[in-house]
């Protein structure tokens, strides 16, 4: 740099040096400073976020963790109380029961007095008729006297069939299972409770019919339980399609029971199936409680399909379905859990 | 004099049959039996008015029951006599046998004693 005077001369010119320097807040290190500064904001600011959310998560997992104890208690209280009104209903049915064994057991048991009493009467009015010399009379008292004692008999045997009807329903079941051929079973008993009732009623008849599957083998069953369950489905089905016979006009009905086996693919499937009166919604209700019966007094004990449905469901595992149309027949059907 | 005993129990008739075989047998009363409410009606509907002076009915008995057979005689024949004859003597049944206009009730096992009782007041 050099300067000029009034005198038109030049100074020495002179020599100056310097370096204009950025703001410091423009500086590289500034900038340096400022990314680093950024960066840990952002660092800090993930390093919060993920914390929280961490903390949110496990909140969160805390949470559904205490809703599935919730479930899982009330769960528990829910099959408690299914297990309570299970044995209330068992309770209750144990109620019915008791009445239905009382009035079961005490009209043979009325029968039976009255007609010991009866008869000790009628045996001093036949010692009377015989001194008047009246033998007539006295021949016809004892006919009533021996028809009484064939009474007390009946009436015996009729509360006796009850008390051991009740035990077989009480009793756990001391049956082994063992191989059976069910087809055989079936076919064993279909006659045996024809027969039975054509013995008892002359004037029954029905037409019976059998599809079995052959294919199916001998099953692990306790045979006498299935073949209880067999004769009380059976005397069912011809009870109901002679009750039917009974009351229909149409000429043309033929009353039939059908008894079939079907192997599926793990369990073993027998229909007892009749053309009879059918069951109405009221009766299906409750036709699996004991001492339930819709035959007249003296007739059936109840206890049949409730020990049949005991038979199948807790002494096989298997299973027992009902279904009916009224003025078209029945049809029961059992599910039998077979081994491959 | 003609009684019409009611149960669902087909013995009931050979029993009072023979306990009543004197009164019978002297034509001093004529049993008639039906085994269920319905034919108990449809019995008393044959004759108009009805022969029978006195119905002994069960109670419990399938389809129509003893009370509501009661119910139904006291309407159409005020002037039978209608006892109850139940398994069950709860009070209950007394209750709504004796307000619907039962004679008697009696319990089974049948008293025969206090029966024959009821019956022979009416013969004499």
């Amino acid at each position: 740099m050099a300067s000029k005077g009034y005198n038109n001369i030049w100074s020495d010119p002179a020599e100056f040096s310097f370096t204009i320097l950025p703001p410091w807040w423009k500086t590289r290190w500034a900038y340096a400073l400022y990314i680093l500064f950024i960066g840990g904001a952002i660092y800090g600011f993930v390093q919060y976020r993920s914390r929280w959310l961490k903390r949110e998560n496990r909140l969160l997992e805390e949470r559904v963790n205490q809703r599935t104890a919730e479930l899982k208690k009330t769960i528990e209280e829910l099959e408690t109380t299914q297990g309570q009104l299970i044995q209330s209903e068992k309770m209750a049915s144990l109620g019915e029961l008791t009445a239905g064994i009382a009035h079961e057991i005490q009209n043979p048991m009325n029968f039976i007095n009255n007609f010991s009493e009866v008869s000790h009467e009628l045996l001093d009015e036949m010692m009377e008729e015989i001194d008047k010399g009246e033998m007539e009379e006295a021949k016809e008292i004892s006919n009533d006297i021996k028809q009484n004692l064939e009474k007390i008999s009946h009436h015996g045997h009729r509360a006796s069939s009850i008390v051991r009807g009740m035990l077989e329903h009480s009793r756990n079941s001391s049956g082994q299972k063992e191989d059976i051929d069910i087809n055989v079973l079936a076919d064993e008993y279909l006659r045996l409770a024809y027969h039975g009732l054509r013995a008892k009623d002359k004037s029954f008849n029905a037409k019976f019919e059998t599809d079995f599957d052959d294919s199916i083998g001998k099953i692990e069953i306790i045979p006498q339980d299935i073949g209880r369950v067999m004769l009380n489905l059976i005397n069912n089905a011809f009870y109901a399609v002679s009750d039917r016979n009974e009351k229909e006009s149409d000429e043309s009905y033929q009353p039939t029971v059908k008894v079939t086996t079907k192997k599926l693919k793990d369990q073993v499937k027998i229909t007892v199936e009749d053309n009879g009166s059918g069951i109405p919604q009221e009766i299906k209700d409750k036709i699996f409680q004991p001492f339930f019966t819709t035959k007249p007094s003296g007739k059936g004990t109840g206890l049949g399909l409730s020990l049949t449905y005991d038979i199948i469901t807790q002494g096989h595992g298997g299973a027992l379905e009902l279904d009916s149309e009224v003025g078209k027949g029945t049809v029961f059907t059992i599910f039998l859990p077979v081994k491959e | 004099m003609r009684i019409l005993v009611v149960d669902d129990e087909k013995d009931v008739e050979l029993l009072f049959k023979q306990k009543f075989r004197r009164e019978v047998k002297s034509n001093k009363l004529e049993l008639v039996f039906a085994f269920s409410g319905q034919e108990a009606l449809d019995f008393l509907g044959t004759n108009d008015p009805p022969k029978v002076v006195y119905i002994f009915s069960d109670i419990n008995m399938p389809g129509m029951t003893g009370l509501e057979l009661l119910d139904i005689v006291k309407d159409r024949y005020p002037n039978i006599k209608v006892s109850m004859i139940s398994a069950y003597g709860d009070q209950q049944n007394y209750e709504k046998a004796i307000q619907s206009g039962a004679k008697e009730f009696f319990t089974k096992p049948i008293d025969f004693v206090s029966l024959k009782k009821e019956i022979n007041s009416l013969i004499n």
